[in-house]
């Protein structure tokens, strides 16, 4: 088996990963290696978005990352968009709208949304869709979801 | 030697595939990744070339655009690159999701040869040329020479796709493409039409509905010589003759994505309302 010991920077911090094989995804080596759970494993083939970090601060699959070769990228996954054990805007706002059922979804969407805003503040109903059309939800339907943005785009807005 | 290399060269990365030929290219990797998580593919030494710069990006040299072969779909749905390009720019935005057009590739697209990749019909039908490169030196081919069959490409384990060539747009263009929703869908159908207002002349290329990628040229010759250059129209019945004519070109199959007579169908209803846009 291909092995190859590496360093990857994720959230502002260095992190080695000792003999990895070769093969594995970024989100693996999140979940797996770094203790990094906020990614979740669903799908493996970037359908659901479940994974969804920023890679160089674009958005990605993390499953569709070779970890090996994010060497010398900046990644940030759900747990670095916030300061230490204090809620984001987006994830406040989860909470206030509602836009949280089973939960497997949420962080991939949160990185998602923090993305979308960070390129367009008030983004209009069809471009907020098209912006998460690569994260899926089996549970809340998005209207909650949907909700939620409106409401991070009008309290940055108002503040 | 590293078991991942990720040069910043393209000579570089012509040297490091030329002395190893278990090393493999590996570009976005929405393809390449899925392969490997589902056990498919199991790689011995990986090639990364996210960090060539020779591959990135895309620039205009007169009448050409020349893409480069790491150009992600989310560049090519640049509004500066659609006025240029305005089918492809349209395919690039319906492929996958934002997740997967910020990383995929054209060079990816054309590598993996998959039947079903949106760039395809519209690099046909805009008769585009793949500049493929090694230490041997360049070569340049057409689409249709580059790949010859599903998932198969006539390219060497040392060649790496470098950059692709297009006339920049002389008239309308349009790419359609259908599958079960809108968003993050694989086409079971996809069509591209391209009409050139200075040479009169029409491209159509066809997507997932043949094993490598094909032209319909019965449509094409139809339309160049049915379409009156100086108005862009045409007589009654010219773009469902054109459908008829294009659906008649393909070859699709029965899987699980969909099934021949639908595919065909589409095709037909797809070429007929490409060309009805191109002429309105």
């Amino acid at each position: 088996m291909s092995t190859q010991s590496y360093r990857l920077r994720v959230n502002g911090a260095d992190h080695e990963v000792a003999e990895g094989w070769i093969g594995e995804s970024l989100l693996d080596v999140l979940r797996d290696r770094l203790g990094l759970p906020g990614a979740k494993n669903a799908c493996e083939e970037g359908e659901c978005g479940s994974c969804s970090v920023l890679v160089d601060g674009v958005l990605s699959c993390a499953c569709l990352v070779l970890a090996a070769a994010a060497i010398g990228t900046e990644i940030t996954t759900v747990e670095g968009l916030g300061a230490e054990g204090a809620l984001t805007d987006v994830q406040q706002a989860f909470i206030d709208a509602g836009a949280v059922q089973c939960g497997f979804c949420t962080p991939g969407l949160i990185v998602a949304i923090h993305d979308l805003l960070d390129q367009d503040a008030s983004p209009e109903r069809l471009v907020v869709e098209e912006a998460l059309s690569g994260n899926l939800c089996r549970c809340t339907g998005y209207g909650r979801i949907l909700e939620a943005v409106d409401l991070v785009a009008a309290r940055r807005s108002a503040s | 030697m590293s078991n991942v290399v990720v040069p910043t060269t393209l000579d570089e990365a012509l040297a490091l595939l030329a002395a190893d030929p278990q090393l493999s290219p590996l570009a976005g990797g929405t393809d390449f990744m899925v392969e490997v998580n589902h056990g498919a593919r199991r790689p011995v030494r990986v090639l990364a070339l996210r960090a060539v710069a020779e591959l990135r990006g895309w620039r205009r040299d007169g009448d050409v655009l020349v893409i480069g072969a790491g150009c992600t779909y989310v560049s090519m749905a640049d509004p500066a690159f659609a006025v240029a390009a305005p089918a492809l720019a349209q395919a690039a935005r319906t492929i996958g999701s934002p997740q997967i057009r910020n990383v995929g590739t054209i060079g990816g697209n054309l590598a993996t040869a998959s039947p079903a990749g949106d760039t395809l019909p519209v690099l046909m039908a805009l008769g585009a040329r793949v500049e493929v490169a090694s230490t041997e030196g360049t070569r340049t081919l057409a689409v249709d020479e580059l790949i010859t069959g599903v998932k198969r490409t006539v390219l060497h384990p040392a060649e790496l796709i470098t950059s692709v060539r297009i006339p920049v747009a002389r008239g309308p263009q349009e790419f359609c493409k259908i599958g079960t929703r809108n968003a993050m869908v694989i086409s079971a159908a996809g069509i591209a039409v391209v009409l050139d207002r200075e040479a009169h002349t029409v491209g159509c290329g066809l997507g997932s509905v043949t094993a490598a990628p094909v032209r319909a040229t019965d449509a094409e010759t139809f339309a160049a010589e049915a379409i009156d250059w100086s108005t862009l129209r045409a007589g009654a019945g010219t773009t469902e003759r054109f459908g008829t004519l294009a659906a008649d070109a393909a070859t699709p199959i029965d899987d699980h994505r969909s099934t021949a007579a639908y595919r065909r169908h589409a095709i037909g209803v797809m070429a007929r309302r490409a060309l009805e846009r191109c002429l309105s």
